[in-house]
């Protein structure tokens, strides 16, 4: 048996299904990864773009009310009535009822001077005059300005939000003092996760609330510059060796950029996750097909092995039986060939009995003598016969057929072919046949191969001065059975050995003597005939075979 | 046993000499020829009770033989003789009418036996036919 070219064939099978069944695999496992990701990624852009454009309007509406809360007042107030700082008072209460961002409310006149002031730092600020400052120019020239943020003398972040008022022919500015802490309140809303970061720039680039990892209020942020930003963008930019989510929109008024901040890796755990899953249930898979592949190739090699082998030995049985069946043909051939001169001889011998009869030669001296050599011709052509008939018999036995046996007598026939080869051997064959035992339909020739085949086996296995004892009766138990015991005193088969005995091919004998056949084909036979057979043996005791035939 | 007619039909010659010798000395009328044809030949002239017939000859085999020998002499009665095991031919002998087959080689005694045996079932025959005298020869 190629044991090789199996194996071969097994790592092609296991190849081959791992190929098809992987690649699919794979192809669908990193397809469906791609997908999610990219979906995912999409989807956190668009969550940051609408937490960006969230608090930017947040943002712009802030101002906006606080602008036209400051022009309502201008505008329902007049110049005189501001002046009046009990007045202003009131008012400046009054919008900081609804809004506690306000610090300080002040009026001052076309000429930069500071006319009126509510506010915690009255002395400092009541006499200065603002007619050099930047804020002066451009809310005269714009009508209302928002400053960036600053922290002036006061020391703590605040903006300025001033409008204009044309009132005849005299222009004066309401202005007044952002706490900045509001808006960077609604800033720090936009800072998620641990990474997270928000904040505000100004058009230099430079921070106008403290971001939490990015620097502190008024210095440059540590991220790249967005302040030309236009419109609403999401990118994802490399930035410290790391990857960050950014969302920058700039704001109408004042022109200010919002930046946020996210740390991709963070938004990203879920999807972490989900490929963590996908990897290893892709593991699990292939783990999976390749105990699988192993295993089926396995049990399909295994099959064609069995079939092979048994397919083989039927090709065997079916020449070993082409063989006998020839050999047949042969014998009784042979047989008939040697008849014919048999039958001369015979009635030669005869005749020269009937003419001792005759009275001249009787008288003759030697008369016993010739009658006896007669007498033992025809004993010899007799013996003769009777081989020459026995082979015809085996030759019209290797027909297969059905009849009613005496196995007895084919056994004691098969033992009578054998007998001369154990007789130059001195091995003694006792036989012990139960007399009265049913006939059974059986092939003869099929049951006198078998016994031919073991008997022979038996002659090989005990050598010189052997003894083989063959026995037949009635099996114990059912009664149905016949058996055929075959019991030699040789030295025993191994444990090892006697479950491979009936196997195709297994020999113990060297090759060229033995097919290794005629145990596997005994059993084959024994089998199709409804029978069976078994084997004892004890190492140095000898082996037992037993034949069972089915009695019908 | 006496005037019974017997022929012999072997292609081994000395076997048929011999056989002949013995059969006459046992006070039998034996003849003995090699061949079917030559059985067939001496049918023209001679009639015979019983005839021993080998089953393989050359040329004209034993079965041929008993084919012509039964349709030239129907209530001839006649043995085959088989030196092949082959129980198909004795079985085809006695489909054709033939009395039965023996196995060679067979002892004088066992010929005798049947070819006493086979002319006892030609005398009924003929006994059986003359009375309704369908058949005359």
């Amino acid at each position: 048996m190629d044991t090789r070219h199996f194996q071969v064939l097994r790592v092609k099978i296991v190849a081959v299904t791992l190929f098809f069944s992987l690649v699919p695999l794979f192809a669908l496992g990193i397809t469906i990864y791609h997908e999610f990701s990219a979906s995912y990624r999409s989807k956190i852009a668009a969550a940051a773009r609408s937490l960006a454009q969230n608090r930017r309007n947040s943002l712009e509406l802030f101002f906006r009310e606080r602008i036209s809360q400051l022009t309502t007042v201008a505008r329902t107030d007049t110049l005189g009535q501001l002046r009046d700082e009990n007045y202003l008072t009131k008012v400046f209460n009054v919008m900081q009822a609804q809004s506690k961002s306000y610090i300080d409310l002040g009026v001052i006149d076309q000429d930069g001077n500071h006319v009126a002031y509510v506010g915690p730092y009255h002395e400092k600020l009541k006499s200065v005059n603002y007619a050099e400052a930047d804020w002066f120019h451009a809310v005269m020239a714009a009508g209302v300005y928002v400053s960036d943020v600053f922290l002036g003398f006061r020391k703590s972040p605040h903006l300025i939000l001033a409008v204009t008022v044309v009132e005849g022919n005299t222009t004066w500015i309401l202005r007044a003092t952002i706490n900045s802490e509001i808006i960077e309140e609604v800033v720090k809303e936009a800072q998620v996760g641990r990474q997270g970061d928000a904040f505000l720039i100004n058009k230099n680039n430079i921070l106008q609330t403290a971001s939490r990892f990015s620097g502190s209020i008024l210095d440059r942020p540590s991220t790249p510059d967005f302040s030309a930003a236009v419109g609403t963008r999401v990118e994802e930019i490399e930035y410290a060796g790391q990857e960050f989510l950014f969302a920058t929109t700039p704001l109408t008024y004042p022109k200010w950029v919002l930046v946020i901040k996210e740390d991709t890796r963070e938004e990203l755990t879920p999807l972490l996750h989900a490929r963590y899953m996908a990897a290893l249930i892709l593991a699990g898979g292939v783990l999976l097909v390749v105990v699988a592949s192993i295993l089926t190739s396995r049990s399909m090699t295994n099959e064609l092995m069995r079939v092979e082998r048994e397919k083989a030995s039927a090709d065997e049985l079916l020449m070993h039986s082409g063989k006998m069946a020839a050999l047949g043909k042969m014998a009784a051939g042979v047989a008939h060939e040697i008849n014919n001169p048999l039958q001369v001889i015979s009635e030669k011998a005869g005749w020269m009995s009937d003419l001792l009869k005759s009275e001249e030669i009787a008288a003759s001296e030697n008369f016993e003598e010739f009658q006896d050599c007669i007498k033992k011709i025809e004993r010899q052509v007799e013996r003769c016969r009777s081989i020459t008939h026995r082979m015809l018999r085996f030759g019209r036995r290797m027909e297969p057929t059905q009849d009613m046996v005496d196995v007895n007598l084919v056994l004691s026939e098969t033992v009578s072919f054998l007998e001369n080869e154990a007789h130059h051997r001195d091995i003694t064959i006792n036989v012990e046949y139960e007399n009265d035992i049913p006939r059974v339909t059986t092939d003869a020739s099929q049951l006198q191969q078998v016994f031919l085949n073991i008997i022979d086996n038996a002659i090989d296995a005990v050598g010189d001065f052997g003894i083989i004892n063959v026995r037949t009766g009635v099996s114990n138990g059912s009664g149905r059975e016949l058996f055929v015991e075959i019991a030699d005193n040789g030295p025993g088969i191994p444990k090892e050995t006697l479950k491979k005995i009936f196997d195709p091919f297994f020999t113990t004998k060297s090759t060229n003597s033995g097919t290794g056949l005629g145990l596997s084909i005994s059993h084959s036979i024994m089998q199709k005939l409804g029978g069976r057979i078994t084997v004892e043996s004890e190492t140095g005791q000898g082996t037992t075979f037993t034949l069972y035939v089915p009695v019908l | 046993m006496e005037n019974l007619r017997v022929l012999v039909v072997d292609d081994e010659e000395d076997f048929v000499e011999t056989i002949v010798k013995r059969l006459k000395g046992r006070g039998l009328q034996a003849a003995g020829v090699t061949s079917g044809q030559d059985a067939l030949d001496l049918l023209e002239t001679r009639d015979f009770d019983v005839i021993v017939l080998d089953v393989k000859m050359p040329r004209m085999d034993g079965i041929q033989t008993l084919k012509e020998i039964k349709k030239r002499k129907p209530l001839t009665e006649v043995i085959m003789l088989t030196g092949h095991g082959s129980v198909d031919s004795g079985i085809k002998g006695l489909q054709l009418g033939a009395y039965n087959y023996i196995m060679k080689p067979v002892p004088l005694d066992e010929l005798l036996k049947q070819v006493g045996q086979a002319y006892e079932r030609k005398l009924i025959e003929e006994g059986r036919l003359g009375s309704t005298g369908t058949v005359s020869e």
